[in-house]
C-alpha cells in the first residue's frame, strides 16, 4: 500500500518537474534548405527584454538582417554544464556555425569541436581556442572610461560608488578604466568599491548600492547583471550608471548612461567570413571602433559633458589612443605605466592592481 | 560610527524581512510536523507570479495577494504528496524546489527587463518614524515591513495561546494522540503547509515587488534555504525567527558597510559569515536541546497514517 502510493507520488513529481521545467525553444526547426548556412546560438538565460542574453539575441537579429542565405536557431536557458551535449545536438541538426554565449560553456564546446572538425564554434569571453574554435569579447573598458567622465563631472561630493561582482581581472579592469575616466575630468574624486561576490542577486546588489550611498557617494556605477544598483540610486535620489543594456526605465531620474553590448557587427563579419571560406581561428577582443561595445544614450547629462565624453569617444574610435596609456599610478602612488607606454593586452587581461583614486582592495583569490 | 551602526541595523530589517516571511511560514509547517524543503521554489514562484500580476494590473497589493495564492498552490502539491500519500518529506520538498525554480523561470520569460509599474515606497509613520535611532531603524520602511511587526506577535499568540494553535502543535508532536482526540491531523497539516506556502510566496514577492522591483531568474539566491535553517535556529519560535532573520540581514548589511568605509576584510569571509553563524547556532541549539528537551516537534518529518499507528 505504502510503496504503491510512494511510486504514484514519485511519478507525479517527476512528470511535473519534467513537464514544466523544459523551456528551451528553437525557431526555424530544421527545414529542407540545403543551400542555407545554418547558424546556432546557445544562450545561458532567457532572451527577455534586457541584460546579457538579450544583447546577444539583438546581435543575432542584426545578423539575420544583414547576411543573406543563412538560417539561425537559438536555444535559451542552456545550463553551462550541458554545453557539449547541446552543441552535439545542434551539429546533428546541420548547424555549421555555433555561437556559445557564456564563459562556462568553454570545455563543453572544446570537446564538441574536437568531434566535429567541420563545424566552426565561437565562444564568448573564453580563453581557449582551437583550429575550429574562436573566442570573442569586447573592450568594455573603453566604454567604462567614457562613463567615468560622465560620473566625474556629475558628482558633487567627489565620492563615487562602484558595485562590482567578483575580484577578477575583467571587473578590476572596468573599475580602473572607469576611475581613469573619472580622474581625467575630476582629479579630486575617489571611487569606492564594494564587492558582492555574485553576478546576480538583486537584493544583495541593492544593499551594496545603498551602503555606498550612505557613505556619501552621489553617483553609483556597477558591474552586475541586475538593475538593482540603479534602483538603489533612484531611491536615494542620486545618479547611477548601468550595464549590459539601457536601464533608464528602471531609474528614470537616476540613470545617466552605461556600457552596452552590441554584438551584431561582429556576428556579421564572422559569419560572412565563414561563408566566404576566409575564416581562421582567432581570439577576438573587439575595440569600440568595431561597434561591439558602446555607451547607452545620455540621460540627465549636460551638453558640455556629453561633448567631453564624445570627444574622447572619437579619440578611442580613431585608434590613436587607448585607456591604459601612461602615466598611470597605482593606489600607493607608484608609477605602474610610464609616460608614453601602455598596457599590453596580456597585461590588461591579468590586471590585479587598482589605479590611484580607487578606494578598496582586491581580495586575493588564491 | 554611530550613523554606520544605525544604517546597519536599519538595513538588517529590510534585508531580513523576505527571509522572515518565509521563515514564519516554514515554522508553521514544521510545527504541524511537515518539513518542507521547497521554500526556495515557493518563494520563486511567489516572486514571479506577484510580479506578473503587478505588471498586468498595475496594483502592487494585488501582486502580493497573487504571490500568496501561487505559494499556496505550490505548497498544496507538497501537502498532497506528504500528507495524503505519505511520501518522504525531504524528497518531496527537494523536488518542489527544483520544480519551483524551473516553473518560475518558465513563467517569467517575458517578464525579464520590465520595470514594476507600481513599486512600493517607504511609508512614513508620523512621530514613530522620527524617534531618534529607533525610528530610523524600525519605522522608515515600507508597509510590508510594518506588517511583519504585527504578524510575528500574532503568529506567536496563535501558536501558544489559542486552541487551534494547540491543535497544530499537537499534530506535530503526537499525531496519534491528536487523532484519538478527534482532530483531523491531515486537515491541520494541510492548513499549516499551505500557510507556509503563502508566506514563502510573500517573501519572494517582497524581493520582486518591494526591495528590488524586477523579475530575474533565481533572484531569491538561496534565501529559501536560509529560511529553513532559521526555523531551527529559532527553535520553532516566531520571535526568535524574527531575531534570526534580522541577525542574518545585519551580517550581510554589515559586510557591505565595512567595505564601504574601507575596513579591509575578505568579502569571501563576509559572505560566508551568515552561513557559518547558522551552523554554529545549529550546534549550540542541538547541544542545548539534549539537556533541556526543547527541540524539534517530535513527529517532524514523519508521515501519519492511522493504520500504521
Amino acid at each position: 500500500m505504502r510503496s504503491k502510493k510512494l511510486a504514484i507520488a514519485l511519478a507525479l513529481t517527476l512528470m511535473l518537474s519534467i513537464g514544466l521545467t523544459g523551456c528551451s525553444k528553437a525557431t526555424n526547426p530544421s527545414s529542407q534548405a540545403p543551400a542555407k548556412l545554418k547558424v546556432a546560438f546557445i544562450y545561458v538565460g532567457p532572451v527577455g527584454d534586457a541584460g546579457w542574453t538579450y544583447a546577444q539575441d539583438q546581435g543575432r537579429k542584426y545578423l539575420v538582417d544583414h547576411v543573406s542565405g543563412i538560417e539561425t536557431t537559438y536555444l535559451e536557458n542552456v545550463p553551462e554544464a550541458d554545453g557539449e551535449k547541446v552543441a552535439d545536438q545542434l551539429v546533428a541538426q546541420g548547424n555549421k556555425v555555433i555561437f556559445a554565449t557564456s564563459f562556462g560553456y568553454m570545455d563543453g564546446i572544446l570537446a564538441s569541436a574536437k568531434k566535429h572538425p567541420d563545424v566552426i564554434f565561437l565562444h564568448c569571453s573564453g580563453v581557449k581556442t582551437a583550429d575550429n574554435v574562436g573566442t570573442y569579447f569586447g573592450r568594455e573598458y573603453q566604454a567604462r572610461y567614457l562613463t567615468g567622465i560622465v560620473a566625474g563631472k556629475t558628482t558633487k561630493s567627489n565620492q563615487i560608488g562602484y558595485v562590482a561582482a567578483f575580484p577578477i581581472p575583467e571587473c578590476v579592469r572596468g573599475i580602473n578604466a572607469f576611475t581613469l575616466g573619472v580622474r581625467s575630468v575630476n582629479p579630486n574624486a575617489v571611487v569606492k568599491v564594494v564587492w558582492t561576490n555574485t553576478w546576480l542577486d538583486p537584493a544583495k546588489e541593492k544593499d551594496a548600492g545603498l551602503s555606498l550611498a550612505e557613505q556619501g557617494c552621489d553617483v553609483l556605477a556597477q558591474h552586475q547583471d541586475s538593475p538593482a544598483v540603479v534602483q538603489a540610486a533612484e531611491e536615494k535620489g542620486i545618479h547611477a550608471l548601468g550595464y549590459d543594456s539601457d536601464m533608464s526605465k528602471y531609474a528614470p531620474n537616476a540613470y545617466l548612461t552605461g556600457p552596452v553590448w552590441n554584438w551584431g557587427p561582429y556576428f556579421v563579419k564572422t559569419v560572412q567570413a565563414v561563408k566566404d571560406g576566409t575564416w581562421k581561428t582567432n581570439a577576438y577582443w573587439g575595440p569600440m571602433s568595431d561597434g561591439v561595445i558602446d555607451i547607452a544614450p545620455f540621460y540627465h547629462v549636460p551638453t558640455d559633458v556629453q561633448t567631453l565624453a564624445n570627444e574622447k569617444k572619437q579619440l578611442l574610435l580613431s585608434g590613436k589612443w587607448d585607456v591604459f596609456t601612461g602615466p598611470i599610478k597605482d593606489q600607493q602612488g607608484a608609477v605602474k605605466v610610464k609616460d608614453g607606454a601602455s598596457l599590453t593586452d596580456n597585461e590588461m587581461l591579468s590586471l590585479d592592481w587598482f589605479v590611484q583614486g580607487v578606494q578598496g582592495t582586491i581580495p586575493k583569490t588564491q | 560610527m554611530e550613523s554606520v551602526t544605525v544604517a546597519v541595523l536599519s538595513a538588517a530589517v529590510t534585508v531580513g524581512t523576505p527571509i522572515l516571511y518565509a521563515t514564519l511560514g516554514e515554522l508553521f509547517a514544521e510545527r504541524a510536523g511537515v518539513l518542507n524543503l521547497g521554500v526556495e521554489g515557493m518563494m520563486l514562484v511567489g516572486a514571479v507570479s506577484g510580479f506578473m500580476a503587478t505588471v498586468h494590473t498595475g496594483n502592487h497589493w494585488l501582486g502580493i495577494l497573487v504571490a500568496m495564492a501561487a505559494g499556496c498552490l505550490v505548497a498544496l502539491i507538497h501537502a498532497f504528496l506528504t500528507v495524503s500519500l505519505g511520501v518522504n518529506q525531504v524528497v518531496s520538498g527537494l523536488a518542489l524546489t527544483i520544480f519551483g525554480t524551473g516553473l518560475s523561470g518558465y513563467l517569467g520569460k517575458d517578464m525579464v527587463g520590465i520595470p514594476s509599474p507600481s513599486p512600493f515606497s517607504s511609508l512614513n509613520l508620523g512621530f514613530l518614524s522620527h524617534i531618534p535611532y529607533i525610528g530610523q531603524i524600525l519605522f522608515q520602511h515600507d508597509a510590508m515591513v510594518y506588517l511583519t511587526y504585527l504578524l510575528v506577535p500574532l503568529c506567536w499568540y496563535f501558536l501558544n495561546h489559542t486552541a487551534s494553535g494547540l491543535d497544530l502543535r499537537a499534530a506535530g508532536e503526537n499525531p496519534g494522540a491528536t487523532d484519538a482526540a478527534g482532530l483531523d491531523v491531515g486537515r491541520i497539516r494541510y492548513a499549516a503547509v499551505i500557510f507556509g506556502g503563502a508566506m514563502a510566496g510573500v517573501g519572494g514577492a517582497y524581493l520582486s515587488l518591494v526591495y528590488a522591483p524586477a523579475w530575474l531568474e533565481n533572484m531569491t539566491a538561496g534565501r529559501g534555504w536560509i529560511a529553513v535553517a532559521l526555523v531551527i535556529f529559532a527553535i520553532w519560535d516566531p520571535f526568535r525567527a524574527m531575531l534570526g532573520a534580522y541577525l542574518f540581514g545585519g551580517i550581510e548589511a554589515l559586510g557591505f558597510r565595512l567595505q564601504a568605509i574601507g575596513i579591509t576584510m575578505s568579502p569571501f569571509v563576509l559572505s560566508m559569515l551568515p552561513y557559518l553563524f547558522t551552523i554554529i547556532a545549529l550546534i549550540l541549539i542541538t547541544y542545548g536541546s539534549r539537556k533541556n528537551h526543547v527541540g524539534a516537534p517530535a513527529a517532524l518529518g514523519l508521515a501519519y497514517e492511522r493504520e500504521e499507528r
